[in-house]
């Protein structure tokens, strides 16, 4: 298959930020040996390069679909790229510390398309909700969860995972309630990359402790119902404010220049 | 960084049956690229996927004599596959990054990359409509264009908010979700 490998050379090579740059030993397919390359990550993409001042790189590694998993290697700080299917390679990387290590696993278990089109769609529906109010409300959202295709052979489907938005329940002030602590239930290590054993369980390795916002801390719904009717108010005051402030303007130019 | 036994410094020895640019070291061939070495397997069956768009159309490549040639094309994540009609390996693909999609004359849009303007890879539809869905579809196509966005609805959403919608993923430290540290 041809591949247009001039311009994958340039993305590699161009002054567009890496998402992870840095030296890991390779296991080679044939032969256990490692051999040091200079890895840089832009997207999906894994390039290698046979030293950091290399002006092509020697490869790329299609990051779609992978899973990203510790490695029992006799080498320090292994971990390895694994795709699906039967005779599918497995890329075995070793890092040079355990910081490294956990940096790359990381970088990498979320490098998929699949994956950050999960988190714009998320996000862009929770725009819209802030906006248009929620699905359901006035004129409903434009890029609703039907639109999303999960794939069947691709990382298991975000939306899924997340609780269903409580539906909008006024309150005695007239302040809308929502949900915003959306994936508030969600496990730490959930990516598009991330695969399942044949038990169903997550593979990938313990990582830092997520940081959680207060929200999510006091426990879901209620917590977040707390939170949310202070964002629509505050909305509603900003808003309220350009308006008292446009009024003042037109009421002074009604009175006319001072003399 | 304390010597581990088992691993080599860089190099080539020792390799046998190699592919890519060794391969072609090996065989002789003398100035021009050495082919880049990549996962065709996994490419092979993310061109299997369900894809987001995907139709027959007239595609010319930039080669010289070439003609417009009937292919099924097909977008899946950041990649065109072309496939000859009747069959299930692609030729090829285009890896959708640093790209510019153009519109041309009637029904035709092209797709060139900005190292090398003047090769475009043109497509000629069967409408108007379908040319210009397939120019949105693949100025959207690519992960650069998604992270554009990602960027922009965080920071809108920050605006809104005074929260980072990121935090409740624990993904907003992450490098490649930064505000303003990217170029475009």
């Amino acid at each position: 298959m041809k591949l247009n490998e001039r311009s994958l050379a340039f993305y590699a090579t161009c002054d567009s930020p890496a998402d992870n740059a840095g030296f890991l030993y390779k296991r080679g397919e044939r032969h256990t040996a490692y051999h040091r390359r200079w890895f840089v990550l832009k997207g999906n993409m894994l390039f290698y390069f046979e030293e950091r001042e290399s002006r092509e790189p020697v490869g790329v590694i299609v990051l779609e679909g992978c899973t990203v998993e510790l490695c029992d290697s006799a080498e320090e700080f292994a971990f390895a790229i694994r795709f699906g299917g039967t005779k599918s390679r497995t890329y075995v990387l070793a890092a040079e510390s355990q910081a490294a290590m956990e940096s790359w696993v990381k970088s990498l278990s979320r490098a998929s398309f699949d994956y950050m089109r999960l988190v714009v769609r998320e996000l862009e529906k929770q725009l819209e909700e802030m906006r248009w109010g929620p699905a359901g409300g006035c004129g409903g959202c434009r890029g609703s969860p039907s639109s999303w295709k999960p794939k069947p052979s691709g990382p298991e489907p975000w939306p899924e995972r997340l609780p269903a938005l409580p539906t909008v329940m006024p309150k005695e002030n007239g302040c809308a309630v929502w949900n915003n602590a959306l994936g508030a239930d969600l496990p730490p290590n959930t990516s598009g990359c991330s695969g399942h054993d044949s038990e169903g369980n997550p593979r990938l390795p313990p990582l830092p402790p997520r940081r959680r916002a207060s929200s999510s801390e006091a426990g879901g719904t209620g917590a977040a119902a707390a939170e949310s009717p202070s964002i629509f108010c505050r909305l509603h005051e900003r808003y309220g404010q350009e308006v008292a402030r446009l009024r003042q303007d037109w009421l002074e130019r009604r009175r006319g220049p001072r003399p | 960084m304390l010597p581990v036994p088992g691993r080599r410094a860089a190099g080539w020895g020792g390799r046998r049956g190699l592919r890519g640019r060794a391969a072609a070291a090996a065989a002789g061939w003398g100035g021009g690229r050495l082919a880049m070495r990549y996962n065709e397997r996994e490419l092979l069956s993310l061109a299997r996927q369900p894809a987001e768009k995907a139709a027959e159309i007239l595609m010319r490549v930039p080669k010289k004599g070439s003609v417009l040639k009937k292919r099924l094309v097909k977008l899946v994540v950041n990649f065109l596959f072309y496939f000859r009609t009747d069959e299930a390996e692609p030729i090829g693909a285009l890896l959708l990054e640093h790209c510019r999609i153009t519109k041309e004359e009637e029904n035709v849009f092209s797709i060139s990359f900005i190292e090398e303007p003047e090769r475009k890879y043109c497509f000629e539809c069967d409408s108007e409509e379908q040319c210009q869905e397939w120019i949105e579809a693949l100025k959207r196509a690519s992960y650069e264009f998604m992270r554009r966005s990602l960027i922009f609805y965080r920071n809108e959403i920050q605006k809104m908010t005074g929260k980072d919608p990121l935090e409740q993923y624990g993904i907003s430290e992450e490098a490649r979700f930064q505000l303003g540290t990217r170029k475009q």
